[in-house]
């Protein structure tokens, strides 16, 4: 008998299948996961960037000089209506400049400065007492005006995403404790020390959406988080959440490979797991639900892994978002000899910054220093021999040397042809190329450079419809003026007659005068 | 005080592997059948190595110096000399000197370099370089020795080296006397004269399966590909859709006609199969990307080896089949694309 995807989509975990490619990579997690998370003391300013990872830059809903409490709105999308960004910690706003942002561009961008008064006092909080009676729409819009976004890296809007997921109908929640780039171990570390928290925040998050189970999906090399949160779900005293250990695969924390994993389904290209009736977010996410719904706290700080050959000291820390990465440093006993590089992420799709004054952001799960020896001396790039072994380890399953060549001479219809936007960004290709070819930045820039074409061919497009529609006018207009000349020239022939009447009246009354003279 | 560091691009870490040691790899791969390629027919084969190298390396460097390319970095690529190595594995080891000569210009100057250099070219630069010799020295081509030990009278390096450049052999020899026809030609003009493959089989040359010292050599190329595989330098799918062609197709031949169709293991353990299957075929350059697409390849390859061996004017077929193989490899790719995920 046929199943229908949807019905297969019920069975998340039941039985886990493979994904194609992925990487077996080193973890080098343990290094950072000795030391209990810890809290960065008070710094001495904040800098929250008002442009995050993605999206358009906020507004400021603060003022210079003004006085903030924490938890205080200090950016808003006007046309989100939502508040996005909230003061770390209670003190002046001392400046909104041009500052380094953590931004992978590498450019600054505005951020609001918070001198902090030491109080750390936290604003009005308004938590939902008894959500579980709550209505779900109070529970979405909770979370939205508290700015959660996901907490795995990609900091999508977790508002927004539980309010399409609340359309579209979702069966299972999926949480994503599968933290699968090495070094990362802020998932990890949550996982064990707060499992409540997150069971908690499973069911607010299942609530909200009207998903009936959820399934957290660990790694299979995660022993002590299986048992913190199996005790957490006991307690608890609910049936409705499993724990599913997967295989650590790079990329399998991946929303698409996960799902694959899980399922054995692959979301279709361009699609969702919404479309599956599955709604996937992360462990720190379903956290910051939790905290938000049941003490009215927006999210203002998240555990950073600090971590690396070039970190003394590497563990994980509780950070307020807009804390500097100097300040994470110098709590893990500051630089080891011969670090070189700084990386905000992980060290397969992470970011290189140019300096440690950038700020922690949502996006940050770990800021990695890595020594001299840890990163890849520059290597010339050779001309790639068409190995494939970018191919077998591709996760999308695509061609990427195929890709490179096509993006290279500009061969824009193919490009798209071999899927360029089904690539996720992975960097298992560049990892395995024996030629050293930059392949995940030429892939960046093939998609904004699709990206482009299709704006201008938009462009093209509507610029058409304008010329054809005025053109259009333009023969309407013809045509009305040919019909009001021909009614003109009907009504002037009207007005000779009219003429001819006139000159003959003129002629009665002449020859009647005449008559008379 | 912000302390400032270099940027680079994702993913960070050092270089996985490099072109230079895949090529390495390879080369080590062979080690073991150019070992017993000497054990079996001598010295030649260390002398032609040596001098296809020294060739390949000087029309490389010629090529790169003309092309403005970094000198260090692409010679230290080894990829000239993995042709040099493949090329002279095909040669007799008694070929005269100019035959390597004539062979790498067209490998390394022509088939490589015109086209673009490494990366680049459409067809394998040893095989090119090897059908032209072949076709245009059919006379010095054929010049094949019987192993060692049942040669009337094995050349030590010294008689080697003479024959290899002056074409002077000892006093009392001559080119007819120490030659022989390997065992895919014996076997191909005993049956053109009328003779059943059994027959043609009683020749001292022939060993279990191929030629005598022919398929120990056969055996090591397999086992170093087996390594290559393991290594996963190589992938399965061209050597095993190659063998798995030739044993197939030779073994209806050989169950229809047993008389006139050699077994399917002579096919096998026979000429340039196992190298080819292995070592040439597999080349990423001039082959298919896709794994369909490379059983499709390797499969190619094997039938029209098989149909040159039975048909053609050559008693093995290997080069031309993968040569062949070489300018449908794009078209083939272009079918046999994987579907993406979530297509």
């Amino acid at each position: 008998m046929q199943t229908s995807p949807m019905d297969q989509a019920r069975r998340v975990g039941e039985q886990l299948h493979h994904f194609h490619g992925g990487l077996r990579l080193r973890h080098n997690k343990k290094i950072s996961c000795e030391i209990p998370v810890t809290k960065t003391p008070l710094a001495i300013r904040y800098y929250v960037p008002l442009l995050q990872l993605r999206g358009q830059e906020a507004e400021a809903a603060v003022s210079v000089g003004q006085k903030v409490l924490k938890g205080d709105p200090l950016g808003r999308f006007r046309h989100h209506g939502s508040d996005y960004m909230h003061a770390p910690t209670s003190g002046i706003v001392s400046a909104i400049a041009l500052h380094p942002n953590s931004h992978p561009s590498g450019e600054e961008g505005r951020c609001v400065v918070i001198k902090p008064d030491g109080l750390d006092q936290w604003t009005n909080l308004e938590p939902i007492e008894s959500w579980e009676q709550a209505d779900p729409a109070l529970l979405r819009q909770k979370i939205q005006s508290s700015g959660i976004v996901g907490l795995g890296g990609a900091v999508f809007p977790t508002g927004y995403k539980v309010r399409e997921a609340s359309e579209r109908g979702i069966h299972t929640l999926i949480l994503n404790g599968s933290e699968c780039e090495p070094y990362i171990s802020c998932d990890e570390m949550l996982m064990r020390e707060q499992p409540a928290s997150i069971i908690l925040g499973a069911r607010i998050l299942q609530k909200a959406v009207g998903a009936t189970r959820t399934v957290i999906a660990i790694e299979d090399q995660m022993g002590a988080v299986n048992t913190a949160l199996s005790e957490a779900i006991r307690q608890s005293g609910i049936n409705d959440i499993d724990i599913v250990k997967v295989t650590t695969i790079y990329p399998e924390g991946g929303e698409k490979q996960l799902v694959k994993v899980l399922t054995g389904l692959e979301i279709p290209s361009g699609k969702r797991p919404t479309d599956l009736g599955l709604l996937c977010q992360n462990v720190a996410t379903a956290t910051a639900v939790a905290r938000a719904v049941t003490e009215g706290k927006p999210l203002v700080e998240r555990i950073v892994t600090v971590t690396g050959n070039g970190i003394r000291k590497p563990r994980n820390l509780l950070a307020p978002i807009g804390t500097p990465i100097s300040n994470l440093v110098d709590q893990c006993g500051g630089y080891a000899p011969g670090a070189a590089r700084l990386i905000l992420g992980g060290p397969m799709m992470g970011y290189a910054l140019s300096s440690d004054s950038n700020p922690v952001i949502k996006a940050a799960n770990c800021i990695l220093v890595l020594s001299e020896e840890d990163i890849r001396p520059p290597q010339p790039e050779m001309p790639c021999i068409r190995c494939g072994e970018c191919a077998r380890v591709c996760p999308s399953v695509l061609l990427p040397q195929q890709l490179n060549w096509s993006i290279r001479n500009s061969m824009w219809d193919e490009t798209a042809e071999l899927g360029l936007s089904d690539c996720i960004e992975c960097g298992c290709c560049d990892f395995v190329c024996p030629s050293h070819i930059p392949l995940v930045e030429w892939f960046r820039f093939g998609k904004s450079e699709l990206q482009m074409l299709a704006e201008e061919r938009g462009k093209a497009d509507s610029a058409k419809m304008r010329f054809e529609a005025r053109e259009a006018r333009l023969v309407r207009l013809k045509q009305e003026r040919k019909q009001r000349i021909a009614e003109k020239k009907q009504a002037l022939g009207n007005s000779s007659d009219k003429q001819k009447n006139i000159a003959a009246a003129i002629e009665r009354v002449r020859s009647r005068k005449g008559g008379d003279a | 005080m912000s302390r400032k560091f270099e940027t680079a691009g994702a993913p960070h870490f050092p270089p996985h592997t490099t072109v230079s040691r895949v090529m390495l790899q390879v080369i080590f791969a062979l080690v073991p059948a150019i070992a017993a390629h000497a054990w079996f027919f001598g010295p030649g084969i260390l002398v032609q190595i040596a001098l296809a190298a020294a060739f390949a390396t000087g029309f490389e460097a010629l090529m790169l110096k003309a092309r403005a390319k970094p000198l260090r970095l692409f010679l230290g690529d080894f990829s000239a000399i993995l042709t040099a190595i493949l090329f002279a594995l095909c040669i007799p080891p008694l070929a005269p000197w100019w035959i390597s000569l004539i062979g790498m210009l067209f490998a390394i100057v022509i088939a490589k370099h015109l086209y673009g250099g490494l990366g680049h070219n459409l067809f394998n630069p040893a095989m090119v370089g090897y059908v032209v010799v072949l076709i245009s020295f059919p006379q010095a081509m054929t010049a094949w020795l019987p192993p060692v030990s049942i040669a009337p009278f094995p050349l030590g390096l010294n008689e080697t080296f003479m024959a290899i450049f002056s074409g002077q052999l000892p006093t009392g020899l001559t080119w007819d006397a120490i030659t022989e026809a390997t065992p895919l030609d014996a076997i191909r003009t005993s049956v053109a004269s009328g003779n059943m493959i059994s027959e043609a089989r009683q020749s001292p040359v022939f060993g279990d399966f191929g030629g005598l010292g022919w398929e120990w050599i056969a055996n090591w190329y397999a086992l170093g590909g087996a390594w290559l595989l393991w290594r996963r330098i190589i992938s399965w799918h061209v050597p095993i859709a190659m063998i798995a062609s030739v044993f197939l197709l030779g073994l209806m031949a050989w169950l229809t006609d047993p008389g006139s169709n050699p077994s399917p293991l002579q096919h096998v353990f026979s000429g340039a199969l196992m190298i080819g299957a292995f070592f040439i075929a597999t080349d990423p350059v001039s082959g298919c990307t896709s794994n369909r697409g490379r059983l499709i390849f390797g499969a190619g390859v094997g039938i029209i080896t098989l149909a040159i061996r039975r048909w053609g004017g050559y008693p093995d077929g290997v080069a031309f089949a993968i040569l062949l193989m070489n300018m449908a490899a794009p078209l083939i790719d272009k079918y046999t694309r994987p579907r993406i995920f979530g297509h």
